[in-house]
């Protein structure tokens, strides 16, 4: 695979306040609330990790900040803009300026990866074909996988699937690009692979961008900031530094891979996952 | 009490349901009809895949299935006439019922298992693997991208399998009164097409058109609601179909009630 290097498009002005900014966000599934009042600011070209267990609410987290789950309280605010009072085409107007990978990719099965890139251009843009047919050589040359255009995802393998999700997320140069869980189901060196990716889309590009992962050594590795969300709230907030540093029992507990004392129950997992009562009943 | 509880709760349910189809038909109304005049192109190419898929390629069965029913119904037929001494009015029998109900209907049962189970287990898969969202964060509304295209290739190529299944089904009904009641071809058609008007064509034609809505709306919905995991594709895929059915039959109940209530006496 090509590690071309990539010419720099116009990076995005720095810092004129945060890229993001999250406060007091609340989001409910039914009855049970999920995030419980969640604050914290991205700054722009800033790499953030978003960490957390299974059931910890982080994918909830990401989910919402890409506008896919309303939420049921609090503000979200993106380049200055709160998210949740826009309207549909002011909203579809930041849509285009973020781009998103999703864990298992969500490549169109019906379309060959090169259709896959090429679709947000040809819906968004009046380009034509030919120079479409460029960007996505050059997005695919970005990700690695110069070649691979008229592939079908399903002939991919598990790390090409989401390389092309990434070239698919970069198609439209975003200003911000969500992450989620990079390398789950990936063997260590393919993962590895892909945060290296992310690295190099970072330092070419000085985009923010947004990761939520479990992967511990990736989070550490492509991370300018963390935060570590438990039961809907954050526990802590900091650089990587800082969190290895830090004596908080949950953080530690995290970073240490110690293991939760076991359910037996479904009222203790569903306690667990609210946090209405404290799990560590030690 | 609980008797009362369940019978609310399945008319809300009802209710809830129809509502959603109805809101998929608007949307799409709006991207097919309205949106192309504010700059929001429809994607033509779509829309003519679909096409083929739900109609060219939907010929043969088509084709055979009306060709049996219309032996069928001139079989049937022609055992209560021929008591009267009426057989040649078999022709007529058969060029009715075709036309007014069982083209339409046939070729709806047949888009059913073709298309809309086929539009049901498609966005139920995009649905389970994310596709769906992904193309909310890429703002290309579902509706607009996936349904919209749907509906449009139905609304067109029902009348046309329809009139297809009714031409097919006359044929098949001329093969029994060609070979089993006296008649040529030539004095079948002549017969089928004296006893025809207009109306009889048009009636099933608006028929088979709102039975599109119906298969394209429940498909799509159905696809929508599949819940988490492969194997609800499945269970959607099977209430796709048997809800169509079921409401296509509603409304080639209502619509043939409308049709004789307003009809010129």
């Amino acid at each position: 695979m090509s590690t071309k290097p990539i010419a720099p498009q116009q990076a995005p002005e720095p810092p004129s306040g945060p890229a993001i900014s999250v406060r007091n966000l609340r989001v409910k599934y039914g009855e049970r609330e999920i995030l419980h009042g969640i604050n914290f600011e991205i700054a722009a070209g800033e790499t953030l990790v978003i960490l957390g267990g299974s059931g910890s609410g982080k994918s909830t987290l990401l989910r919402t900040l890409v506008g896919l789950e309303l939420p049921s309280g609090g503000e979200i605010w993106v380049r200055g803009k709160n998210f949740a009072a826009m309207s549909d085409a002011e909203r579809d107007e930041l849509l285009k300026k973020m781009g998103m990978s999703f864990q298992g990719g969500a490549l169109f099965g019906s379309m060959s990866v090169a259709d896959n890139v090429a679709l947000p251009l040809r819906e968004h843009t009046a380009l034509d074909e030919s120079t479409i047919e460029i960007i996505v050589r050059l997005k695919l040359d970005q990700v690695g996988l110069s070649g691979f255009d008229n592939y079908m995802p399903a002939q991919l393998s598990g790390g090409m699937k989401k390389r092309a999700a990434i070239a698919r997320a970069l198609a439209m140069d975003p200003e911000i690009l969500f992450f989620d869980e990079p390398s789950a189901g990936l063997d260590p060196i393919i993962a590895a692979g892909i945060d290296e990716l992310i690295l190099k889309l970072k330092k070419a590009f000085r985009i923010t961008i947004v990761v939520v992962t479990h992967e511990l050594a990736s989070a550490f590795l492509i991370g300018d900031r963390m935060i570590l969300l438990d039961k809907g709230v954050i526990v802590a907030n900091g650089t990587p530094q800082e969190l290895q540093a830090s004596k908080q029992p949950r953080v530690r507990q995290f970073l240490d891979r110690i293991p939760e004392p076991e359910l037996s129950e479904e009222m203790d997992y569903l306690q667990m996952l609210t946090g209405e009562i404290p799990p560590l009943r030690r | 009490m609980a008797l009362t509880e369940s019978i609310g709760e399945a008319t809300i349910n009802g209710l809830a349901y129809v509502g959603g189809l109805a809101r998929l038909a608007g949307g799409s109304a709006r991207a097919i009809f309205i949106e192309p005049f504010r700059g929001r192109k429809l994607n033509l190419n779509r829309a003519i895949h679909q096409a083929m898929a739900v109609g060219v390629e939907a010929l043969p069965i088509v084709s055979l299935i009306s060709f049996f029913i219309g032996t069928i119904l001139a079989l049937q037929g022609a055992y209560e006439l021929r008591k009267f001494g009426a057989l040649h009015l078999v022709a007529s029998a058969v060029a009715i019922s075709m036309t007014r109900e069982l083209g339409p209907l046939m070729t709806a049962v047949v888009v059913i298992g073709r298309s809309g189970s086929s539009f049901a287990a498609e966005i139920g898969t995009m649905k389970v693997n994310e596709e769906i969202d992904a193309l909310e964060t890429m703002a290309l509304e579902p509706v607009h991208f996936l349904v919209a295209p749907k509906f449009l290739a139905m609304i067109l190529m029902m009348p046309c399998l329809t009139t297809w299944a009714d031409f097919m089904g006359v044929l098949g009904g001329g093969l029994f009164g060609v070979t089993s009641a006296g008649f040529t071809w030539a004095g079948y058609l002549r017969a089928t097409i004296d006893a025809l008007i207009l109306r009889d064509i048009v009636t099933g034609l608006i028929k088979s058109v709102m039975f599109g809505l119906v298969i394209t709306s429940v498909g799509c919905q159905e696809g929508f609601s599949t819940g988490l995991g492969s194997e609800q594709v499945g269970r959607s895929t099977t209430s796709a179909v048997v809800n169509s059915i079921f409401l296509v039959v509603v409304v080639d109940l209502v619509f043939t009630a409308l049709f004789y209530f307003t009809a010129p006496r």
